[in-house]
């Protein structure tokens, strides 16, 4: 289709578009590596396999895997805000089942991840279904489920030392000399990106944060769709709980409170559009990533952690800028 | 001499690679309605842009009172007392009557009292009875015309362009609007006219300017000439030509059979059905249902009442799925918002009506099969494009429309509608689209068209439905097509509304 003489493209739009998407893919790279180095200046132990790895594991228990499902959704045009009591509810539960229940390691993995997914259910059902917003379904959800977490657990944190050394392994034990969540993060962004470039979920739910009556009058199933995205969402929150209670030994409802900001942030920072349809799964390990370099630079500095909110705020301020900067004069 | 209130010289306008405007000359002067005339398409529309400065031309100068001024944004029309109201109303449907008409002068503190009593005098004044309390988003579209007229008039105007005014507006309120403006026209006001209906243009016009292509054809004193000199002046060629053969099709049995549906207020006891190789135009007015009946058969919108068959089956539409499962396709009247996912691909686009055939079972894409099957299908429905991984966006008109057509080639099902499907596409583009709809028909799919254009419809289709009030109110067949039968049937009330021959 290249044959025809008379290009139809707008020729002052073409090479902006251009310029536009190289900072869309390239920028939340830039920003990585200028902190790396700002980093690696800084600091002699920044550039450490021991401080290396704590970043990575910092991230991977944080915001990291919460990220993908995060993207999942902001792709639809959606927003989950319940992640961080998800989470919660994650942590508490696995105290729950293996230490108050008894049950083997296996079952209360699978039996927290299901509670998670649930949430998720519930979420984006209501918001696929009703035609709620996300964004008050999900801060509904939040509080239901931080409020679940806080009776199940009875307000105290659940030890899990009488169930033994197996879930202390999942979030702290080793595989090759990585940490085990680390590992767990990659192996899900990988499949998130294969699930978002190669299958036909993600073409779909790409499409419907870009226009979302266009996808349904093209005879597809838009609602089921985005109930999977929450579902997603509240599954990878379910599992960040796991990694929490076994890293600390305590199942806690004090867990993940304002995750859920550190995750949209990442994702944000990682270029993706809140307007839907734009985003991938390696800036947003980047933007994960540039969100823990700077909590490590600040730790490393001897930042106080409460002035370390205040630095954290600038910082997205400016990461945001240098994103949209060049993108909001396409609009 | 008169001196022009405004003067068009030599404008060029060129958006990407399609001139709107090749050189254009056109005044306007004090005192008089100057009428532009012209088919969809021609530029008509633009050239008003330009004299309201929402476009800045590419070439060409605007002279205002006999002085060379630069209309920047509306804003600067404005000052010079220049008015435009366009076909799609520039009004706030959540702010009142008053509120709408004095928007652009609101004082910081609103005393609503005296805001509509100022309202109530200017609708008073146009003839019309409207409460300026009520929310312009409840009113009909002919009233909010008046609305965006008495806006218009609550500052001082020179020069104010109507666009398609009686487009929307019944036979007495399209009167009540002539009054107004001979009203102006006695004060002095210059105006543009822009109509499709060469009537009552000769009725109010003193001149007429036609437009063809995006240039000027000619402007011409009303007195001088006669409908028939207008009507060569605006075809130029022939219409026909344009059209793809009828003959060549064969009509084969039905397909589609739609009984006594009922959807909401725009679709009531609607039937008709449409065989095989056979192209059924829906024609009538804009808010006569015609949209609506497209979007129940889509499944886009509940049933109240009804049957839709396909190949004598009954089918349950809940949504659009099942109807693209089913084997109808709709290419909708709302390209950009409804039609494609604008910042996708061409490829995404494309097949996006049934992904099923490039994916596996595991849903995992099969993207050299994608395109291969794409580029093919671009070939053959001449998409101009630099590539197939090309936004959608990044495309003219008419072949963002060929986009909207790959996909429900690509779909292949039974039923095609298409909703004003050469809307906003220009000329050539446009005979394309009749090829391709054409060919839709000669591969055996029952095609349904809705069209504002009737000249499309009695082009294009084997017999026109036409519909008024939610309803189909009679059938034309080509032994009878005309403009006039068309919208008589249409605009018809009780007399003639029993539903003659529409089904077979």
């Amino acid at each position: 289709m290249t044959h025809t003489t008379d290009t139809v493209m707008p020729q002052e739009q073409k090479g902006f578009v251009d310029y536009h998407s190289i900072v869309q893919r390239f920028g939340t790279l830039a920003i990585f590596l200028v902190l790396v180095a700002v980093a690696t200046w800084w600091s002699d132990s920044f550039l450490t396999r021991g401080n290396l790895l704590n970043v990575l594991r910092q991230v991977a228990s944080t915001a990291g895997i919460m990220a993908v499902g995060m993207l999942f959704v902001i792709l639809t045009r959606g927003i989950d805000l319940s992640v961080g009591s998800v989470m919660a509810l994650g942590s508490v539960l696995t105290g729950y089942f293996c230490a108050m229940l008894g049950y083997g390691t296996g079952a209360t993995i699978f039996l927290v991840l299901l509670c998670g997914a649930a949430c998720g259910l519930v979420t984006g059902g209501f918001i696929a279904y009703l035609r709620l917003p996300s964004f008050v379904m999900s801060l509904a959800m939040m509080a239901v489920a931080r409020g679940l977490s806080l009776i199940i657990s009875e307000g105290r944190p659940i030890p899990l030392s009488d169930a033994g050394a197996a879930f202390s392994s999942f979030g702290s034990g080793f595989v090759l000399g990585i940490p085990q969540p680390v590992i767990l993060m990659f192996a899900i962004y990988i499949a998130g990106g294969v699930v978002l470039n190669f299958t036909r979920f993600g073409r779909v739910i790409t499409a419907i944060g870009s226009n979302e009556e266009a996808v349904r009058l093209s005879g597809i199933a838009v609602p089921r769709y985005i109930v999977a995205v929450y579902v997603i969402s509240g599954l990878l929150a379910g599992l960040a709980g796991i990694i929490a209670a076994s890293r600390t030994g305590v199942g806690s409802a004090q867990v993940g409170i304002g995750a859920e900001l550190n995750v949209i942030a990442a994702v944000v920072i990682g270029g993706a559009s809140l307007m839907g349809g734009k985003g991938g799964v390696i800036n947003t390990l980047l933007g994960a990533l540039v969100m823990g370099i700077i909590t490590n630079i600040m730790n490393l500095a001897g930042v106080p952690g409460y002035h370390q909110q205040v630095y954290m705020g600038a910082i997205i301020v400016v990461a945001m800028l240098l994103q949209y900067s060049t993108g909001s004069l396409k609009r | 001499m008169v001196t022009e209130l405004a003067n068009l010289k030599s404008i060029s306008k060129s958006f990407g690679g399609i001139h709107a405007l090749r050189s254009v000359n056109f005044d306007v002067r004090p005192g008089e309605v100057h009428a532009l005339l012209g088919e969809n398409g021609a530029g008509k529309s633009t050239l008003m842009r330009v004299l309201g400065g929402e476009i800045i031309p590419s070439q060409g100068e605007v002279v205002i009172n006999g002085k060379r001024t630069e209309l920047r944004d509306p804003r600067d029309a404005r000052a010079l007392g220049i008015v435009v109201i366009h076909q799609e109303l520039a009004l706030a449907p959540d702010l009142s009557v008053a509120e709408n008409i004095f928007l652009g002068e609101l004082p910081t503190l609103i005393s609503r009292f005296s805001l509509r009593r100022r309202a109530k005098q200017l609708i008073d004044r146009l003839g019309f009875d409207i409460d300026p309390g009520r929310l312009v988003g409840t009113l009909s579209v002919a009233h909010q015309q008046v609305v965006e007229i008495a806006k218009a008039l609550s500052q001082d105007i020179k020069i104010i362009v109507f666009d398609e005014p009686t487009a929307v507006l019944g036979a007495q309120d399209a009167m009540k609007l002539h009054q107004i403006i001979r009203g102006l026209r006695d004060r002095g006001v210059g105006i543009v006219y822009i109509s499709h209906r060469l009537d009552e243009v000769f009725d109010i016009a003193d001149r007429m300017t036609v437009m063809k292509d995006g240039e000027t054809v000619g402007t011409v004193a009303t007195t001088d000439v006669k409908i028939d000199d207008i009507i060569r002046m605006m075809v130029g060629r022939p219409i026909a030509n344009m059209f793809p053969e009828r003959s060549q099709r064969t009509i084969g049995a039905e397909l589609l059979n739609v009984k006594k549906l009922n959807a909401g207020r725009m679709v009531r006891d609607v039937s008709f059905s449409v065989r095989a190789g056979e192209i059924v135009g829906l024609g009538g007015l804009i808010g006569s249902g015609r949209t609506e009946v497209a979007r129940a058969i889509f499944g886009a919108d509940p049933l109240d009442s009804g049957t839709i068959s396909l190949k004598g089956k009954a089918l349950k539409l809940k949504s659009p799925r099942d109807a693209v499962k089913a084997g109808i396709g709709l290419v909708p009247e709302d390209r950009k918002e409804h039609g494609v996912v604008i910042d996708k691909p061409i490829r995404v686009n494309a097949t996006m009506a049934r992904m099923s055939s490039v994916v596996n079972a595991l849903g995992f894409l099969k993207p050299a099969l994608e395109r291969t099957d794409v580029t093919a299908l671009g070939k053959s429905l001449r998409l101009k494009a630099s590539s197939i991984d090309a936004p959608v966006s990044s495309l003219s008109g008419g072949n963002q429309q060929k986009v909207v057509l790959a996909k429900w080639f690509h779909a292949g099902g039974d039923v095609i509608i298409l909703d004003e499907p050469t809307r906003g596409v220009d000329v050539g583009a446009k005979a394309e689209i009749y090829a391709l709809i054409n060919k839709l028909a000669e591969d055996g799919k029952a095609v349904l068209v809705i069209s504002s254009e009737h000249q499309e419809l009695f082009g294009l289709c084997d017999r026109v439905l036409a519909m008024g009030q939610g309803q189909i109110r009679g059938e034309l067949t080509p032994s009878n097509y005309s403009e006039e039968n068309l919208l008589g049937l249409s605009m018809m009330g009780g007399a003639r509304a029993s539903n003659q021959g529409s089904q077979v």
